[in-house]
């Protein structure tokens, strides 16, 4: 018992000690703070007095705001420029899907060689929109039948003659909407009958033919905006084009008709 | 001093577009030619900054065309953009061979058919 309350005694006298330096220290420390205080309010009324120098901390402190003005300023156009580029990227696009659609109308009636119309429709469907595999078909009215003038990327002998109303093509024909096949497999096998785009040709509501595209060039993924604006286009304008030109050749070959029997009679 | 282009290209839809895109490029001036033959005619008697050919045409083909034009002391130099419907293969590999600089593959895009040009054009001047 008297061993314990000796051992408690000895480490009594030890944390009073170290209590001790602890509160010497901490008297210590304040009086180093205390000290460093006097030094900086000294300092700054020394500065203060000094008008040069306390212009020049004005100026400081006035050029530390301006600085980080700049630096705001700076961050803010970053974004402003960061949204015009992406507006420029946008309207280049658009400008570019434009060209191609200015150089689809503009070639679509430079022609009035029905011959010529079909092979501006089918450059337009290689070239702008990237068509691999392709056909155009005529409606002959008196019979009632989708037939077959030209073929890219197949043979025509390949594609068959649709009657109208009847499977994808003929439905398209009839109704006048152009289908489009949501997902396609390049592996599988061309089947005339499937194919993955059917535009039909019309003038106002008269279906007079359609484009049907089985197959894309290997590079060309799918489908975009463009191609769809494109094959609108072609609805409307290879339509009109390939009338005109049909139109015109009758009238050529009348006319040369009536110039022979004139000049036999006359003659 | 203009940019001098030459296009050629058989196919009025295609060379209106390449046409139409280039145009936006300052102080241009485009030679269209119809086919190989004209581009090589065209070759012989004027310089380029850069030529746009397509491989297939009549009378003379793109591949024909850039080789002679290789061999041309004006226009030997000139970069050259291969416009085609392929994405790979043995004719690409061969325009490569002959030292064309950049393809432009089918469908067109006026806005990456001119950033190419551009491009080859900064090359050019810069070097």
């Amino acid at each position: 018992m008297a061993t314990k309350g000796q051992q408690f005694l000895e480490m009594y006298g030890k944390v009073t000690e170290f209590t001790k330096e602890l509160m010497e220290e901490n008297s210590r420390l304040k009086s180093r703070v205390n000290d460093l205080i006097a030094d900086r309010e000294s300092f700054l009324s020394d500065g203060m007095q000094d008008p040069e120098e306390s212009s020049l901390v004005r100026k400081l402190e006035e050029l530390k705001r301006e600085k980080q003005d700049i630096i705001n300023q700076y961050r803010q156009i970053e974004e402003e420029n960061k949204d015009f580029l992406n507006r420029y990227e946008e309207i280049a696009f658009e400008n570019s899907n434009l060209a191609n659609l200015y150089v689809a109308s503009y070639q679509l009636h430079s022609s009035l060689d029905l011959n010529e119309v079909l092979q501006i429709i089918s450059e337009i469907v290689i070239n702008l929109i990237g068509a691999q595999n392709f056909g155009i078909l005529m409606l002959n009215e008196k019979r009632g039948m989708l037939e077959p003038i030209r073929a890219v990327g197949l043979p025509i002998e390949a594609l068959s003659e649709v009657k109208m109303g009847e499977g994808i093509i003929g439905s398209g024909a009839e109704s006048g909407e152009v289908y489009y096949r949501k997902s396609f497999d390049r592996n599988a096998p061309l089947d005339v009958h499937h194919p993955m785009v059917c535009v039909p040709l019309k003038i106002k509501d008269e279906v007079i033919g359609v484009i049907v595209v089985y197959a894309l060039l290997p590079q060309k993924e799918k489908l975009l905006k463009v191609d769809y604006d494109l094959f609108g286009l072609l609805a409307a304008h290879a339509a009109t084009a390939i009338f005109s030109a049909k139109l015109y050749g009758d009238s050529i070959r009348k006319q040369k008709t009536i110039k022979g029997f004139l000049d036999l009679v006359t003659h | 001093m203009p940019v001098k282009i030459l296009v050629v290209e058989d196919s009025p839809t295609m060379r209106q577009l390449v046409v139409f895109s280039l145009r936006s490029i300052p102080d241009v001036k485009i030679v269209e030619a119809e086919d190989g033959l004209d581009g090589l005619k065209k070759v012989q008697s004027e310089s380029f900054d850069l030529a746009m050919v397509d491989i297939n045409m009549p009378l003379m083909d793109g591949l024909k065309l850039i080789s002679l034009m290789r061999q041309d002391p004006r226009n030997g130099n000139v970069p050259i953009v291969v416009v085609t419907t392929e994405s790979g293969g043995e004719v690409m590999a061969k325009a490569r061979d002959m030292g064309v600089n950049a393809f432009v593959t089918k469908p067109v895009v006026a806005g990456s058919l001119l950033k190419t040009v551009k491009t080859l054009l900064q090359e050019g001047s810069l070097s």
